[in-house]
């Protein structure tokens, strides 16, 4: 076709390189399988469309039943021991932990807790662009958390 | 080839083609500039048409020398473009080439495979600049992909060590990283971009995109005047999809660069809307629209001609002709910012030829 926009319905995934239909329209895709390389990029152009590294879960499955999840982000030194970190993407991967677990109902508890004190915007830390605490933050989760029950 | 004579002739060749805005206006405006055009297939003939009408509407001092460029099979049985498609560019120097069809016979090679062997297309240039009136969820993009584009991951170099063990050959050589690097920083000087970003994974190719890397370094050390900087191909893109604002020239071996390229390219709307220039040795330049064939709509009056038409302008001020170049540009983006008479992949209804009439009507009220 000649245009690879989203109107286009005779848009052939060969006519639109991948890249650029990730940027046009995410919500077509589902779970991507693909070689090393690859997913060191997409992985993180991938992550760059949810808010970047210090919201996204991530997870490394081993042989023998070994599984590790981590954040992605950096060690941020600058603002270490100040009470200021985002402890989002650690969370949610802690989340995904449970979840692989089978402990889907604490999973979901947690995530719905995280997720519901982001959107409401009254305790953010100062990268979601609020000004609370890495403390504050923790115990508004915590304090949803004991709502939900 | 010794250090500076290998870098004399690289300059001539590279720079000359660059250089010439000094001397072109003058000499281009005594006469017309041939050109060779290469409609391609599907909606190619209909967008070719239209930038035809539309360079008339300008006054471009371009003569269209019309070449098919489907392989043929030569003496001794090697598949081939045509002589006379050869010879039209050999001796143009510029080409204008819309989409290609890959042809089903058997054994037939990939049309821009073999463009690019016979012209030794090594620089795939993109600039990626959003377009006021296609909204996308990115604004203010304004940045150029320069792709190495003869070797790399692409060298075709893979071979089986035992069943189900295979390796591929990323190649990179001395000579290919620095002429695309030098392409690089001409680019930026030429087109007044104030930094050239190297775009690598060296920490993890060590060797290999160690030694391109290297090669930007050299060549950044005779380009004062252009800031230089590297970044890794997984930051590049974390960072492209949250601010690609903060992106100008970038540089990069193949496989990033055909990734990267589309990835800008969607940024401000797909490949309908993105013009591309390939750039070859010898002086030799073949501009194009990377869309496809849109067969479905062929024949209809409904294709976009606005990515052949801005290839075409990249065409025009890389001949030097820049005056032509910025009208026809402006007349195709303030048509697409009023957004009254749209191509239907573009958001409206209306046709091919109406678009065409729309911008051609602007030229002239730009006069």
């Amino acid at each position: 076709p000649a245009g690879a926009s989203r109107s286009t319905p005779s848009n052939t995934p060969t006519s639109c390189g991948c890249h650029g239909c990730m940027v046009q329209d995410p919500t077509q895709f589902d779970v991507l399988v693909m070689p090393n390389l690859y997913g060191d990029i997409l992985s993180d152009l991938c992550a760059g469309l949810i808010g970047g590294l210090g919201v996204t879960p991530s997870g490394n499955i081993g042989a023998n039943g070994v599984a590790i999840f981590e954040s992605v982000h950096g060690t941020a030194p600058d603002i270490a021991g100040l009470d200021m970190a985002n402890p989002t993407a650690l969370l949610l991967s802690a989340v995904m932990m449970l979840r692989h677990m089978g402990l889907h109902d604490h999973g979901n508890k947690i995530q719905t807790a995280c997720f519901d004190t982001i959107r409401d915007k009254k305790v953010l830390t100062k990268d979601l662009g609020g000004n609370s605490k890495c403390s504050e933050f923790t115990a508004e989760i915590c304090r949803r958390i004991q709502d939900l029950d | 080839m010794a250090g500076c004579a290998w870098r004399s002739m690289l300059s001539q060749v590279v720079g000359g083609a660059m250089r010439r805005p000094a001397l072109s206006s003058a000499s281009f405006s005594r006469g017309m500039q041939t050109v060779t055009l290469i409609p391609g297939d599907g909606i190619g003939p209909e967008i070719s048409s239209s930038v035809m009408k539309i360079f008339e509407a300008a006054n471009a001092p371009i003569s269209w020398e019309e070449r098919n460029v489907t392989a043929i099979k030569g003496p001794g049985g090697k598949w081939m473009i045509p002589p006379d498609a050869k010879e039209s560019m050999d001796k143009s120097k510029i080409g204008l080439k819309g989409p290609l069809k890959t042809p089903i016979a058997a054994g037939h090679p990939s049309m821009n495979l073999l463009l690019r062997k016979t012209f030794d297309l090594y620089a795939n240039v993109r600039p990626c600049v959003s377009i006021e009136g296609y909204k996308t969820p990115y604004t203010d993009v304004d940045l150029v992909t320069i792709r190495e584009n003869t070797e790399g991951e692409y060298s075709g170099i893979e071979h089986v060590i035992v069943e189900g063990v295979v390796q591929s050959i990323k190649l990179i050589t001395e000579d290919a990283s620095r002429r695309i690097a030098e392409y690089a920083f001409e680019y930026a000087r030429n087109n007044q971009r104030s930094s050239v970003t190297a775009v690598h994974k060296a920490n993890i190719m060590r060797m290999s995109d160690g030694l391109f890397l290297r090669k930007c370094r050299e060549v950044a050390e005779n380009f004062k005047d252009v800031r230089f900087t590297e970044m890794y191909l997984d930051t590049v893109c974390l960072n492209m999809v949250q601010d690609p604002t903060q992106f100008d020239v970038l540089v990069m071996p193949n496989l990033y660069g055909d990734i990267l390229s589309d990835l800008c390219a969607g940024l401000i709307g797909g490949l309908g809307v993105t013009p591309s220039g390939n750039i070859g040795a010898n002086g030799v330049a073949i501009f194009e629209s990377v869309h496809g064939t849109a067969p479905d709509i062929a024949g209809l009056d409904m294709a976009n001609p606005t990515a052949l038409l801005l290839s075409a302008v990249m065409m025009l001020r890389h001949m030097g002709l820049h005056d032509h170049g910025n009208k026809i540009q402006t007349a195709c983006f303030d048509t697409i910012r009023d957004k009254k008479v749209l191509t239907k992949d573009l958001g409206g209804n209306s046709k091919c030829s109406e678009f065409t009439a729309e911008i051609c009507r602007r030229i002239q009220d730009l006069d």
